[in-house]
Formats: C-alpha cells, sequence, structure tokens
C-alpha cells in the first residue's frame, strides 16, 4: 500500500515533469511569437542608460559596463571614438576612467603606447545597458552570496 | 579703346531723351528688385539638399555617411540638411563661402573625387579644412542651431553637464573640439596629425602601421 502510494507520487511527478517540459517548450517559442518566415513587428527600441554611478561586477573578470549612451559612436579601422575620452591622454580633459593597462599589452607581454589591437574593439567585451526586463530569465548568483548559503 | 569709354561715359551722363524720369526710377527699381531676389533665389537653390546630392561623390560618400547619424534622424525629427553645417548662414560670409566653393565647381569638372578611393585619398585634407573653419568660427554653424544659452543642463546626461561646464562654459574648448566625426565618419589618420586635432592616436591607418608595427604598437620597454 505504502510502496503503491509512492509509484503513484513518483509517477505524477514524472508526469509533472514531462508536462513543464512541453510548458518549456511553448514558452521557448513565445520568444519569437511569429514564424521565422514571417516579417513581424520589432518591439520599440529603448534608449540607452546614461548614468553616472558604474555598476558594480558581478565577478572579477567581467569587463564592466558602459554606464552611457553610445549611439553611433564609431569604432573603425580609422578611428576609435570610445577612446577619445578613455585613452590614457584623453582622460585629462575628459575625466573617463582610463582603458585599464592589460589593454595596452600585447599577446608577448610587452607594454605598449597605445591599445593594442587585440583590445582594440571596445564593444566586443563592453556593452552599454537599456533599461528592459530580460527576455529570458537568469539564475546567476554572486560568489559572495554563494559562499554564504547556508549548506542544503 | 579709351575713345569707348569716353563715350559711353558721355551716354551716361547726358539726360535721358526718350523715357521719363518715374520710368526710369520705377523700371530700375522693379528690376533691382527681380534681380536681387533672382540672386537670392539661385543661391539658395545651391543651398539645397537636393542639389548637393545631385552628384555621385556627394551622394554616395558624404551624404551615405550622414544618414546614419543622429542630425539625420532624431526623435524631435529636425533635420539638418548640407547647408546647414557647412554653408555660412549670414549673407556676407554666405557668399565668400559661395566663391570660396567655386574651387569644388573646378574639382567635380575634372573629377578629382570621382571614385570611394580617391574620395578616401582628400578625405583628411577635406576634414581638416572643415575642422579649420569650425574652429576660425567658434564652431559658428553648430551654434546656428545649437546655442549654449538655450541649453537646459538639467536635461543632460551627467557627462554632457560635466563636459558643457568645464570645457564649453569656460571657453576652453569649442563645439567641434569634442564632436569631431558628429555627422561624417572619421577619415584615415596618421597618429601625429590626430593629436594635431587633439585626437587619440588610435586609428588602424596606413600610416599607423607604417610608425607603429602594426596599429598603436610600440612596445615601451623591453626584457
Amino acid at each position: 500500500m505504502k510502496l503503491a502510494s509512492i509509484y503513484l507520487a513518483l509517477s505524477l511527478a514524472f508526469a509533472a515533469l514531462a508536462g513543464f517540459a512541453i510548458a518549456q517548450d511553448a514558452d521557448i517559442s513565445t520568444l519569437r511569437p511569429t514564424a521565422p518566415t514571417e516579417d513581424e513587428m520589432p518591439p520599440p527600441m529603448r534608449p540607452f542608460q546614461d548614468i553616472l554611478v558604474q555598476e558594480p561586477r558581478n565577478y572579477p573578470e567581467q569587463p564592466p559596463l558602459i554606464p552611457h549612451d553610445i549611439e553611433g559612436y564609431e569604432v573603425s579601422a580609422n578611428y576609435n571614438k570610445c577612446l577619445s575620452c578613455h585613452a590614457r591622454a584623453a582622460t585629462g580633459r575628459s575625466q573617463a576612467p582610463m582603458v585599464s593597462v592589460t589593454h595596452y599589452i600585447d599577446r608577448s607581454g610587452q607594454v605598449l603606447a597605445a591599445v593594442s589591437p587585440r583590445r582594440y574593439f571596445c564593444t566586443q567585451c563592453h556593452v552599454a545597458q537599456h533599461d528592459v526586463e530580460p527576455t529570458v530569465a537568469n539564475t546567476f548568483i554572486d560568489i559572495d552570496t554563494l559562499l554564504t548559503m547556508p549548506e542544503e | 579703346m579709351w575713345s569707348l569709354i569716353k563715350k559711353i561715359w558721355a551716354a551716361m551722363r547726358r539726360p535721358s531723351v526718350h523715357f521719363s524720369l518715374g520710368f526710369l526710377t520705377l523700371g530700375g527699381f522693379l528690376c533691382g528688385i527681380l534681380f536681387w531676389g533672382g540672386f537670392n533665389t539661385a543661391l539658395e537653390m545651391t543651398n539645397t539638399q537636393e542639389f548637393c546630392t545631385g552628384c555621385h561623390e556627394m551622394r554616395d560618400n558624404v551624404y551615405a555617411d550622414l544618414q546614419a547619424t543622429v542630425h539625420f534622424t532624431n526623435a524631435s525629427g529636425v533635420r539638418a540638411k548640407c547647408s546647414d553645417c557647412h554653408v555660412p548662414h549670414e549673407w556676407t560670409n554666405k557668399i565668400a563661402r559661395k566663391i570660396a566653393a567655386s574651387k569644388e565647381v573646378y574639382g567635380w569638372l575634372f573629377g578629382t573625387i570621382d571614385t570611394r578611393e580617391e574620395f578616401e585619398e582628400h578625405r583628411l585634407a577635406m576634414a581638416q579644412r572643415e575642422w579649420a573653419r569650425f574652429e576660425a568660427n567658434d564652431s559658428l554653424e553648430c551654434r546656428n542651431c545649437h546655442s549654449e544659452e538655450a541649453m537646459d543642463f538639467s536635461q543632460q546626461s551627467p557627462r554632457a553637464v560635466d563636459a558643457h561646464e568645464r570645457l564649453l562654459g569656460t571657453g576652453e574648448a569649442t563645439c567641434i573640439d569634442c564632436h569631431k566625426g558628429i555627422a561624417h565618419t572619421l577619415p584615415e589618420m596618421p597618429p601625429e596629425t590626430a593629436m594635431l586635432h587633439g585626437l587619440p592616436a588610435t586609428g588602424g591607418s596606413a600610416d599607423a602601421n607604417a610608425i607603429y608595427g602594426y596599429i598603436g604598437s610600440i612596445a615601451l620597454h623591453r626584457d
């Protein structure tokens, strides 16, 4: 009798899990509400966040976020608009944080006079922020929070 | 030749025989209006977007650049056309600029900028000419629309407020000093040219490559 009820509970749990998986499938399909072949109205673009405070990093190696508008900033072979404020020589006038010294080091460990080519394209790692609800949920936990969490 | 000039002078000095004074003064007045109006209308026509982008060298290069910028599409729907920034609005300076622009007609006639490559070749010189003009007139063409008195700093982003108060307000810098490349992409610049214009030596230009080996890469010290 007891065993039977456990079986029942387990099978119910599996059914629920399967149902959940199907429901999740349905959720995923809603990320793009129309078929890929159909034209859809994209949601309106939100303006860039432009704030004076710097978001803390979620982990030490995280490239810091860009706290300001970067609309129309040119980063090309000819010119790098970001560096017009963040380059070492420009920070006096701009009072912007200098591009970290790691960006001036080439792959053989030499410190260069200007930003190393491998670190030239800023938005490869650094991103500006929009004030929007995340489309996909995120379960990331900060390492300090994780370490102080009670063991289960 | 001298006798001809004398003849014309004599004719000019002689009072009119056939036409009344009223006809001559009123006629002169009307013709003056027609000429002046016609002249300014023709001048204004050379200030239109259609005129500027009528040739492929403008349409395919600088106009294509402009279309991606905030001066072409923006929230308030105010558009700056070519002449708003590149031709002074005040009459005397406008005429001076138009006379200087006759050189551009030569360039067009002889096909100085026929291809994209030729455009890239001349781009730095052209950009420097415009930067120098803006620096000399304290960014007058910017200020035709963007007046410092009309700027509400409380509505600007915090960084903009700081820069405008610290640099623009004190007269340490003029608009173009920080806003180069606001309406067009920037030219390929050798590092020393960039620094001359207050821009960081960042580019991956061929000249930079020649000087630095590759993009700005010169080792400060060696083991």
